[in-house]
């Protein structure tokens, strides 16, 4: 048998928090910083070479791996195909960059907080590459537990509240997708993503338990109304936190809506696309003008990202290749600048200890470093041709163009919304008069705070300049995707005719 | 000729009590030697009882005594459990000063009484059993006599006992009168041409028993009994004699009643919901950790009574299978319990949780895994006890008690979350003493160990239980 690379990669950063959990320095924090960075690090570096052997021009699914878990009844399975791989690469980058960046962020408790991240990554890395619907849901939630402790034990002010409404909300969203799952086990005999996809689900119960997944889905995504567990968990949770909130948690959701939405209910998706195009639409518009109005960084970041994932949604639902790719792309493009804006946030918040917009202004003359890199990222989040930003916008608005025109011209209104408001906040904090005092006792970027963000600065960049690598490995599983979905689609109208 | 090799354990474990009494009573201080004798003898009554798990299904004493997978599944449920109870509350026991001899061998009466419990297929033996274990209860409940809290508990649940076997009793003698026999399977021959007297019997059991597991609408005894007693009584209240009156719960409505599940289904579920919303519901505004687990574990009980509310075998299993882990997720529970002491006091109020971590970080993961399993988050096996429970109700397509079901572990898991707040997320308050018994850290490490490796190898359960096969 061939070696078990996704289940080393799953699995790798549980062994290391182990590792940090019983080892025996208590007090000497660097040990746990190294171990959980190699341990990352070496994530990473497997995960290229996954992607490095990862064949793109077949649409399957590879590196599959089967176990008998549950006899007769439910198997191990793992498995990646083009849509997934791109996140198990985002996920196994962004965490390396979390691990460096908590030198400054996390001053108590450092390394329950590592062991937390590490298990955080086995989990993520787990949801996206389950291909058993049991198995994705066991991750799926899982991951709850780590991003709690996150935000509750490290977070700001009210991070309680905080904690139990984001546990709350997702937990909620994801019981009905329990129900849905057993039904479909009772339905067809399998929980096989693969082999459900080859069955197909009984089209009277497609629109019930596409709503049921939905439910799950929408909470995490947020959709509106759903989305107001994020800004809270954002605010409050620390950095690190949030860097894994916005840029690897909600990817969960569009992922899902990729994977098991449009896969399995393609009779349902096609039904509720005027529902989703309506709340994507909302949540674009709608959460643009709130973040307008934001005296928060973090927030007006947050509602941001609201808006960005309600592209997304929209880019999914339009069942082309183009909005599905680029849904996929923007994602992943959202996952790099969200997690660099953050980290950006966190830069000024560690020292000047505000998150208020007012407190700020005139950072250029003092943190010129720190403007230049802002200022990439703020660029990349509304779109700037030259970053990945534009290339996910752009394909998504392509696609929504050719099935609908009067929501694709709604959802560019957004595109300069979020201009606005990205442009406003960047004004606000780096340009203007110096206000307050304080500023000028700011330091620069230090080293390590440099490293991670240039290093997200490059990514974009190259990847906004070229986005060939992403979209080729994409490009054949989401055509067969669509494939899928199109002969479904057309066997069940053929029958009802 | 009866073969007496099927009942040897229960011969045993009657021969060990009258000994066990005779050197407590010849023998001065004698208590801690009897403590131990009883371990042994629950040690080696588990052996026995496993060594029945090739037999197949027998009826013994005229058809009145059952041996089969289930009781014997449940007998060595209850028996290692036991074994954990007793080495894990040894500390407790001593530090209250209520080591007496009496104490565990009130307790193996009451393993005994379970046992016939578990085992009976008549109603006359059933009774019996059920009272052995009621009485020995009784008294443990008040043992710490010195205590008000702990005499009204024991008279509290002696009253309504009682008053529960009470109605069971006269459930019983309906269901006698109407179908002319107390054997299970008589009764089920009988109850085909459906005699409302014999429902009225019907309903009469459910009640009595309803109360012995403490489910909605016949609860209300269990948080004083729960908060009142001896903190080791508790875990022995927690614990096991919902594994015994569960099984009771199945035998009576599969092999008996079987024929009347139109009858009792509704019953059941009305049952079951009521206690998952009223456990979850009614324990966010506890204070006492006892009173809450109390509260949680009348949740439980609905969710295994979900599984019997379906009708067919992948339900008993499934009810099989939470019980189990419900065990082991108590055990746990209780061993922390234990371990909040200082200077022989005993803390259970949920402030003196405040601020756990910073001073006892293993003792705090612990509890943070045991009440993420209570909670039924995966990949801990609280998850897979209620995904069994779902898998089979779904599979009857009893979609609502599963919707309110999983609603109602999100109420719960509110409570729980606001324990692992208080224990993670609080100013430290409260530093307890950190040398504890052997016996408890070794509960404290198996009970724990199962509960977060249980994902691995979810299939060990399931084999041994997929054995039992009533219908």
């Amino acid at each position: 048998m061939d070696f078990p690379i996704l289940s080393s990669i799953i699995i790798l950063p549980t062994i290391g928090a182990i590792f940090i959990l019983f080892g025996r320095s208590s007090s000497n924090y660097n040990a746990a910083k190294y171990i959980s960075l190699f341990v990352s690090l070496a994530n990473f570096v497997l995960s290229l070479y996954l992607w490095y052997e990862f064949d793109k021009n077949s649409s399957g699914f590879q590196f599959v791996e089967q176990r008998v878990w549950l006899k007769d009844f439910i198997n191990y399975k793992v498995g990646i195909d083009g849509i997934s791989v791109l996140f198990i690469i985002l996920t196994t980058f962004i965490t390396p960059l979390c691990i460096i960046s908590v030198n400054s962020t996390i001053k108590y408790r450092l390394k329950d907080f590592l062991v937390a991240i590490l298990f955080m990554e086995t989990m993520m890395i787990g949801v996206f590459c389950s291909l058993d619907l049991v198995i994705f849901y066991l991750f799926f939630e899982a991951g709850l537990i780590p991003m709690f402790l996150i935000i509750g034990i490290w977070g700001g002010e009210r991070r309680v509240y905080s904690a139990f409404k984001f546990f709350l909300y997702t937990l909620l969203g994801s019981v009905l997708m329990l129900v849905a799952i057993i039904t479909i086990y009772w339905m067809t005999g399998t929980t096989d993503v693969v082999e459900l996809y080859q069955i197909g689900i009984n089209p009277k119960f497609q629109n019930l338990l596409w709503l049921a997944f939905f439910s799950s889905f929408a909470v995490k995504t947020p959709m509106w109304p759903v989305h107001t567990w994020l800004p809270d968990a954002h605010v409050e949770a620390p950095t690190a936190g949030s860097v894994l909130l916005a840029a690897i948690l909600l990817k969960m959701a569009g992922y899902g809506f990729i994977r098991f939405s449009v896969g399995l209910f393609p009779i349902a998706s096609e039904f509720f696309v005027p529902l989703v195009f309506g709340l994507s639409l909302i949540a674009i518009i709608y959460t643009s003008l709130v973040a307008l109005m934001q005296e928060d960084m973090k927030k007006l970041i947050a509602y941001s990202s609201v808006a960005h994932m309600g592209f997304v949604t929209m880019g999914i639902f339009t069942m082309t290749p183009e909005g599905i790719e680029g849904s996929i792309f923007q994602m992943i493009s959202h996952g790099i600048i969200s997690a660099a804006l953050f980290l950006c946030v966190g830069v000024v918040y560690e020292r000047m200890h505000t998150r208020e917009i007012s407190k700020y202004g005139g950072l250029v003359s003092v943190m010129p470093r720190y403007a230049i890199v802002f200022m990439v990222f703020t660029l990349g989040s509304l779109g700037l041709p030259g970053t990945t930003g534009f290339v996910g916008e752009f394909l998504i608005l392509l696609g929504t163009f050719k099935v609908n025109f009067l929501v694709a011209t709604i959802a560019s209104l957004g595109v300069i919304l979020g201009a606005a408001y990205m442009l406003w906040l960047y004004r606000r904090i780096v340009f203007g008069e110096i206000s307050n005092s304080e500023i000028n006792k700011l330091k620069d970027l230090n080293k390590s705070e440099m490293i991670i963000l240039s290093l997200l600065a490059f990514t974009s960049i190259i990847f906004g300049f070229y986005p060939d690598p992403l979209l080729s490995t994409t490009s054949a599983s989401v055509e067969s995707l669509i494939n899928l979905f199109n002969s479904n689609l057309n066997i069940y109208t053929a029958g009802k005719l | 000729m009866i073969n007496l090799d099927l009942i040897f354990p229960e011969i045993f474990l009657s021969l060990s009590i009258m000994f066990l009494l005779m050197l407590g009573v010849f023998k001065k201080n004698s208590e801690k030697l009897i403590y131990n004798l009883s371990t042994m003898t629950l040690i080696i009554l588990l052996a026995l009882v496993v060594n029945l798990f090739s037999i197949n299904e027998t009826l013994i004493f005229n058809q009145s005594y059952k041996i089969d997978n289930l009781s014997t599944f449940m007998k060595s449920l209850t028996i290692i459990s036991s074994i954990f109870i007793m080495i894990s509350s040894f500390t407790y026991l001593k530090s209250l000063n209520i080591l007496k001899i009496e104490y565990p061998i009130l307790i193996l009466s009451s393993i005994l009484g379970m046992m016939v419990m578990i085992s009976s297929n008549d109603l006359i033996v059933f009774y019996l059993g059920l009272e052995l274990q009621s009485l020995a209860l009784y008294v443990l409940a008040s043992f710490n006599r010195d205590n008000v809290l702990s005499s009204e508990s024991g008279l509290k649940y002696f009253v309504l006992s009682a008053l529960s076997s009470g109605l069971l009793l006269y459930g019983c003698s309906l269901v006698y009168g109407f179908s002319g026999s107390t054997n299970f399977n008589l009764i089920s021959n009988t109850s085909l041409n459906i005699e409302y007297g014999v429902i009225f019997g019907l309903v009469f059991i459910i009640v009595g028993l309803a109360f012995k597991i403490s489910a909605v609408p016949f609860h209300m005894w269990a948080p004083d009994v729960y908060q009142g007693s001896p903190t080791s009584v508790t875990l022995f209240f927690a614990a096991l004699p919902k594994v015994a009156a569960l099984t009771v719960f199945i035998r009576f409505l599969y092999t008996p009643f079987v024929n009347l599940i139109d009858q009792w289904q509704t019953i059941l579920v009305f049952i079951s919901i009521a206690s998952m919303i009223f456990g979850a519901v009614a324990a966010i505004g506890q204070f006492n950790l006892k009173r809450l687990i109390a509260y949680s574990s009348i949740g439980h009980m609905g969710y295994a009574l979900a599984g019997l509310a379906s009708g067919t075998n992948q339900g008993i299993q499934s009810s099989v299978i939470y019980i189990s882990i419900y065990l082991a997720m108590t055990l746990a529970f209780f061993s922390c319990l234990f371990m909040l002491r200082k200077k022989n006091i005993f803390y259970e109020k949920i402030e003196d949780l405040s601020g756990l971590s910073s001073n006892h970080p293993i003792l705090s993961i612990a509890l943070l895994i045991v009440l993420f399993s209570l909670a039924g988050i995966p990949p801990l096996a609280g998850f897979f006890a209620k995904f069994y429970i779902f898998m089979a109700v779904i599979e009857q397509s009893m979609y609502f008690l599963a919707i309110i079901g999983l609603l109602s572990t999100v109420v719960a898991a509110f409570y729980y979350l606001r324990l692992i707040k208080i224990i993670y997320f609080d100013k430290p308050n409260e530093i307890f003493e950190k040398d504890h018994n052997i016996g408890l850290k070794f509960t404290l490490a198996i009970s724990t160990g199962i509960l977060i490796l249980y994902f691995i190898y979810p299939g060990i359960l399931i084999e041994v239980v997929s054995r039992i096969n009533l219908i």
